[in-house]
């Protein structure tokens, strides 16, 4: 079943330099552990690919039922430098949303996921 | 020793709410309040402000603040802690005085002024000592831009801070401190936490965290749920309400508007975070992996758990250099065929800036999707009713900069059709002022207090 990640997260994000970092935190805690199966870094890499230049890094917060991800080369340069609307990575959480997940039906179904529209 | 210590938001940055200050201090009981007006890209403008007249470089809102502040301080003993500073806090100082003499409250003002930061009239004896100063994400040598340097300030601890109200200050002014030493402060003050107490120093980081971006953790900015969230309009900012032990609670005043809840507070947590198990700070090393949430009321949350261990012997170093010049201009194009036009006029533009023989480092073009020129006339959202044209050059020859901002408006009429939305005029041309972040051993950082009553 597709599932938008939209639907089972919300997020924040800021900038460090020209790395922008998205907060990504499970709209309901039993949601964590799929979340952190399935946003991978690699996962994640692939969907900014061609939006950042620099790599990714992910750091698992279990506590707060969050995941931390750094994007390096997302901001043209770093705040006093980009040309960006965006040139802060306030808006990068949103843009982490819009990925659409792909989850076994049963499993879906067993953990009370929203199916895509 | 308090059993509970109130410490108030008042200043996420310099632009803040105005109104903040004094709703924090006379919405009810706090014992301090705190405000940040600092971040990377302000050092730079208040340098540039300074060097014009050398009697600016402060955050000059925080003397309205003050003021604004000024019967919570003198009657009921609010102390207030501030980085307004920036790369001039004597003349920061000077100016509450001021306004303190025409006040008549001179005498109950005690006043700490918090130096130390600033490392530019150092710079040359610092590199010449072998301090590399490597910028932090590049590797590279601060010898490359030294010419062209507009200020060098070390992020300080709480330490000064601590020692500025040990000796009476009701009202301590910094440059560079870091944000959330503006929290830790009056807490490792009233509780005396000091080195070794590792665990509370991080609470104390972390609850400077949560509260340095002002109403960010009470309900602005917050995208979970967000329509639902009460009276934005009248948002509260948020206050720690500390304990010796350290936990505390995260609430805001009665009667003011927004939400503090679990998932308000942790899209705070993990704003610009980075390696999570190591927040780095002058005062600690605060692990955001042991931080556990708890909803303790309506808009109360418990924060409890916390570890830490001990810092670095490094501080940061905030440099801002010269870096050229910028330029930004819009055009907005109109339905029909709005996006089709916009990426006609861009390529219009390219062409031209290619036969005038213009080169920039850099030409970024957006096309930003709006609703303003067609309402609710507008229908299909895939059939945009306009589209803003957003270009921006960026380069190291200010004419080419400047030619570039002439090359907009003529498209008006000799371009694509269906323009507008070009009223503000020729995009103005920028300084570009670079951000440069490197470390520096804490030993060769010297922070001064000075207590003026």
């Amino acid at each position: 079943m597709k599932v938008r990640l939209l639907d089972l997260a919300h997020a924040r994000s800021g900038d460090k330099g020209d790395t922008a970092n998205v907060g990504v935190i499970a709209l309901r805690p039993e949601w964590y552990p799929l979340l952190a199966r399935e946003l991978t870094l690699e996962r994640v890499a692939a969907h900014f690919r061609g939006v950042i230049t620099g790599g990714v890094q992910r750091y698992e917060l279990p506590n707060l039922k969050a995941l931390n991800f750094l994007l390096h080369g997302a901001l043209d340069g770093g705040g006093t430098l980009s040309l960006k609307t965006d040139a802060q990575g306030k808006v990068f959480s949103t843009a982490m949303l819009r990925m659409v997940l792909d989850i076994p039906d049963a499993e879906a179904s067993s953990l009370g996921l929203p199916p895509a529209p | 020793m308090k059993s509970l210590v109130r410490v108030a938001s008042g200043q996420g940055f310099w632009g803040d709410w105005l109104e903040a200050p004094r709703r924090q201090v006379e919405g009810g009981q706090v014992d301090y309040l705190m405000l940040d007006y600092l971040a990377e890209v302000t050092m730079s403008i208040l340098q540039k402000q300074k060097e014009r007249d050398p009697r600016m470089g402060y955050a000059r809102d925080f003397i309205g603040a003050i003021e604004s502040v000024l019967p919570g301080i003198v009657e009921r003993g609010v102390k207030v802690i501030a980085n307004a500073g920036g790369v001039n806090p004597r003349a920061c100082a000077d100016a509450l005085l001021a306004l303190a003499d025409q006040k008549g409250v001179r005498g109950q003002l005690v006043l700490g002024v918090v130096t130390g930061d600033d490392l530019l009239p150092r710079l040359d004896e610092l590199m010449a000592q072998g301090h590399a100063l490597a910028n932090m994400d590049t590797g590279e040598p601060l010898s490359l831009v030294r010419d062209r340097v507009l200020s060098a300030n070390a992020y300080i601890g709480s330490d000064p801070i601590v020692e500025a109200l040990g000796r009476g200050a009701n009202v301590v002014v910094t440059g560079r401190s870091t944000d959330t030493a503006l929290t830790m402060a009056p807490l490792r003050y009233e509780f005396g936490w000091g080195a070794g107490d590792w665990d509370k120093m991080a609470a104390g980081i972390i609850a400077g965290h949560i509260i340095e971006c002002g109403a960010q953790c009470s309900g602005g900015n917050c995208l979970k749920d967000w329509q639902t969230i009460p009276d934005v309009w009248n948002i509260g900012y948020p206050i720690v309400d500390a304990r010796p032990d350290g936990t505390f609670e995260i609430c805001k005043h009665p009667g003011t508007g927004g939400r503090i809840d679990v998932s308000t507070v942790t899209e705070q947590l993990v704003y610009e975070m980075g390696d999570p198990h190591a927040y780095i700070t002058p005062d600690v090393v605060a692990d955001f992996t042991s931080i556990q949430l708890q909803q303790a009321g309506e808009d109360r949350v418990r924060v409890y758990g916390i570890t830490g261990g001990p810092p670095t012997d490094k501080l940061k170093v905030s440099i801002a250099y010269r870096s050229g010049y910028k330029a930004v201009g819009t055009l907005v194009y109109a339905w029909p065929d709005a996006l089709a036009k916009a990426k006609a006029a861009d390529a219009v533009l390219r062409r031209r800036l290619e036969y005038l023989g213009l080169s920039f480092d850099t030409v970024v073009t957006e096309y930003v999707g709006a609703n303003a020129t067609h309402g609710p006339l507008a229908g299909d959202v895939d059939d945009l009713p306009e589209v803003q044209l957003r270009v921006g050059v960026r380069g190291q020859d200010k004419a080419m900069v400047e030619r570039f901002t002439r090359e907009l408006i003529p498209m008006v009429l000799n371009g694509p059709p269906s323009v507008t939305g070009f009223a503000a005029g020729r995009p103005k041309v920028e300084e570009i002022v670079a951000y440069w972040p490197a470390l520096i051993d804490k030993t060769v950082v010297r922070t001064q207090v000075e207590v003026v009553r």
